[in-house]
């Protein structure tokens, strides 16, 4: 046994040497060089920017609170889409602070917009609270409210989030989902249109 | 549910089977030491790594042997990692100017990636630079991956060699997994998840003015060359808290797929190289059998869970499946699925929230963990640990029979059925035990966020998590706290050792014993009879004991769920 454990000392602590510095080192630094060469946008996080200034990142999801743009989800990250802090609400299925958060959420929705069902993920935080999509329903549930605080034609809305949905590969995989970054600028980007 | 989801599982299970021989083949052309084409590249690297630290890879070890440089390996390596953790504020490649990490903290963590567990008691965006994520983080994701596949190698040889005083050599084997199979693999992986939008800069963190107005910061560094081994090794342990259901660590729905292939394609590989090790490919695919019956039926009962949705939710006049904590470009089916694949394994990433689960749809990640992730299972950690089943299972066969079990030509004797015993009697012993403390004590009881019977759950999912060194959570448990971290950290020792050490033992034992060929009167350890039988002994043997655990806390959460009562 102690000859077993005297034996291991070297190669022990060399291996750990090498292998921190082929594995911890040499690999990530690599890989990162390959990629910003490569891949220089995404590697960077898939950034966006607008005149001048990075407005947000096709892939992580931002907050949307203003009744002129689409909603994103509600979110647990931090106080909401905080991107230092991702995390889900993990509340259990029978909680009291859920049910009372959802049924709160559904109320104001129904206040706003009567008589029609609210998209469950509307009303549901998601794992990341950063996430960038909702589902074509939750987009379209919008329209109404979007259309007429920014005095559009509704159907030029709804065209906007027509185009807007990306379907599954070869229909099954992946969820039919509305990226809200991408949508709320093409709808800054229609600008007003005068409503006949 | 929806026949799109069925499509995604079909889909999934017909590309695992795909990969499961070319990857066996490779792994055993490992396992017995042949060259391979990439040796031109890397060959001079494993020789240089030999020779630098004295190490003669021809050497045949004692199982005493293996199991002390196993040991004292991972004992540096561990010790390494909370060195770094704990110097993090004075080391470099730390943009962010992030503190150095806390005691308990630190040692939880080096123990935790030391044992392919990763369970992480912080948020990586807020608690680890990047230089911690890479050296003191990637580097286990590497080793403890290529220790479990050593380890399985090493089980592999006592079946197969006759007459043998040693099981191979560790340094030898776990330099070949690393350099042969791990690396260039995840170069190959890291490079497609950048192309699909997952960052890998030294950058810390990037600002960002939103349509609104508002300030908001992304935490951003090497995450794709993590990435890749996090899940190809079964670790885990995400860059961000979110893990895989972070955006960045998981855009899309194709570097989901890949994701959830990448869990599974080693340990699906090991049961056709141990196949092929023993002679008899056959062998192997019976393995896979019961382990693919089992994984089906997990899934789909929290698909089935999850596509219900949440009865207090459909009370408010909330429709269709359960989205609490779960992404919209995954759906219900992707989440259910990954949450099987990630706890079938010991993988342990997610990419949905567990704790917001459903309560049977969380009770099958939750069983999972407690069978063991035997149902293909770790990198290594799987198939030794089915194999230990296996080893119980010819026993329970011989006693019902009257004859001496036999397993692929190897008598099993009292000897290996004990130390069969004594492994699989590790995880109710230590996860029970360690559930049962904290549930009465004040610092255990702190941690739960949910009140009522899923408090207790994420409270056992915890203690089994670590036990079973899988690394997933409820997550709602605070468990950045002395107790939490000292008893998880333990938990994950116990959990990985006191089996491995049992298990090279057999492994020991049987190498040393001449072969049997099999007769007329041996029992047949291939075909339906024989999957039967594992199943049942999988199921009785690793997951009655869990029952009475369970009914206190995921099935009392159903039935209050059902009558609408909160907590």
């Amino acid at each position: 046994m102690n000859r077993d454990i005297l034996s291991s000392l070297r190669p022990a602590l060399v291996m750990t040497v090498l292998f921190a510095l082929l594995l911890g080192l040499a690999y990530p630094l690599a890989i990162t060089g390959l990629g910003q060469f490569l891949f220089p946008a995404q590697a960077g996080g898939s950034l966006i920017a607008e005149r001048g200034r990075i407005v947000g990142s096709s892939v992580v999801g931002q907050a949307f609170v203003t009744e002129r743009y689409f909603h994103t989800r509600p979110s647990a990250a931090g106080k909401g889409y905080d991107g230092l802090a991702s995390s889900g609400s993990n509340l259990g299925p029978a909680s009291r602070v859920l049910a009372e958060r959802v049924g709160g959420d559904i109320h104001a929705l129904q206040t706003a917009a009567p008589g029609r069902p609210v998209p469950s993920d509307l009303v549901t935080t998601s794992a990341s609270g950063l996430d960038p999509d909702i589902s074509p329903e939750a987009a379209f549930y919008q329209v109404d409210r979007v259309a007429r605080v920014r005095n559009l034609d509704r159907a030029a809305v709804e065209a906007l989030v027509e185009q807007s949905v990306e379907r599954p590969i070869l229909g099954f995989l992946g969820e039919p989902r509305v990226n809200v970054l991408m949508l709320n600028r093409r709808l800054d980007a229609i600008g007003r249109k005068p409503v006949p | 549910m929806t026949y799109q989801g069925w499509l995604l599982i079909a889909a999934f299970v017909c590309l695992l089977l795909a990969l499961v021989r070319p990857m066996g083949l490779w792994l055993f052309a490992l396992y017995e030491g042949r060259r391979t084409p990439l040796h031109a590249v890397l060959g001079p690297v494993e020789s240089g790594f030999y020779r630098l630290s004295g190490i003669d890879p021809q050497e045949d070890q004692s199982w005493r042997r293996y199991a002390v440089h196993m040991l004292i390996f991972n004992a540096v390596l561990l010790l390494l990692t909370y060195l770094v953790l704990r110097m993090q504020a004075l080391l470099p490649l730390n943009p962010r100017g992030l503190p150095a990490v806390g005691e308990h903290l630190a040692f939880n963590t080096a123990v935790s990636f030391t044992t392919n567990t990763n369970w992480q008691s912080y948020a990586g965006e807020s608690t680890m630079s990047n230089l911690s994520q890479m050296l003191g983080l990637t580097l286990h994701n590497f080793l403890s991956a290529a220790t479990g596949i050593a380890l399985a190698f090493a089980l592999f040889r006592g079946f197969a060699r006759r007459s043998a005083a040693g099981i191979g050599n560790f340094w030898a084997d776990m330099t070949r997994v690393t350099l042969y199979l791990l690396l260039p693999l995840c170069a190959v992986l890291a490079l497609f998840y950048i192309a699909s939008g997952v960052p890998q800069t030294l950058a810390g963190s990037v600002d960002i003015t939103t349509l609104e107005g508002v300030k908001q910061t992304l935490a951003l560094g090497p995450v794709a060359s993590q990435e890749a081994i996090k899940m190809l090794g079964t670790n885990g342990g995400g860059f961000f808290n979110a893990n895989s259901a972070h955006p960045f660590e998981n855009p899309s729905a194709l570097t989901n797929l890949v994701q959830m292939l990448s869990i599974f394609a080693i340990g699906a590989g090991l049961t056709h190289a141990f196949g092929k090790a023993v002679g008899d490919a056959r062998q192997g695919w019976a393995i896979l059998a019961a382990m693919m019956a089992l994984f089906l039926a997990g899934t789909a009962v929290t698909y089935w869970q999850e596509a219900a949705g949440n009865p207090v939710l459909h009370h408010l006049g909330l429709g269709g499946g359960n989205m609490e904590g779960k992404e919209v470009r995954f759906g219900i089916a992707a989440s259910a699925l990954f949450s099987v694949v990630t706890t079938a394994a010991s993988c342990g990433a997610v990419n949905a929230m567990h704790d917001s689960f459903t309560a049977l749809g969380g009770l099958v990640p939750l069983f999972n963990i407690q069978l063991g992730e035997v149902v293909v299972g770790g990198v290594g950690a799987g198939i030794y640990g089915f194999l230990l089943f296996a080893i119980l299972a010819v026993f329970v066969a011989g006693l019902m029979v009257g004859r001496t079990p036999e397993y692929v030509g190897k008598k099993i004797e009292s000897r290996e059925v004990k130390l069969a015993v004594l492994a699989i009697a590790v995880l109710p012993l230590v996860i029970l035990g360690f559930t049962a403390l904290a549930s009465v004590l004040p610092a255990g009881l702190a941690g739960p966020l949910n009140k009522g019977p899923h408090g207790f759950s994420e409270i056992l999912y915890a203690f089994t998590s670590a036990v079973g060194n899988n690394g997933s959570a409820f997550a709602g448990l605070t468990a950045n706290t002395p107790f939490y971290d000292g008893m998880l950290g333990i938990a994950m020792w116990i959990g990985r050792f006191f089996i491995i050490i049992p298990m090279l033992a057999v492994a020991g034992s049987l190498a040393a014993r001449r072969h049997t060929p099999p007769t007329a009167g041996s029992f047949p350890t291939t075909g339906p009879l024989w999957t039967g039988l594992l199943i049942g002994i999988v199921l009785i043997v690793g997951g009655l004991t869990f029952l009475p655990g369970l009914a206190l806390g995921p099935v009392a959460d159903h039935l209050a769920m059902i009558r609408g009562q909160l907590f």
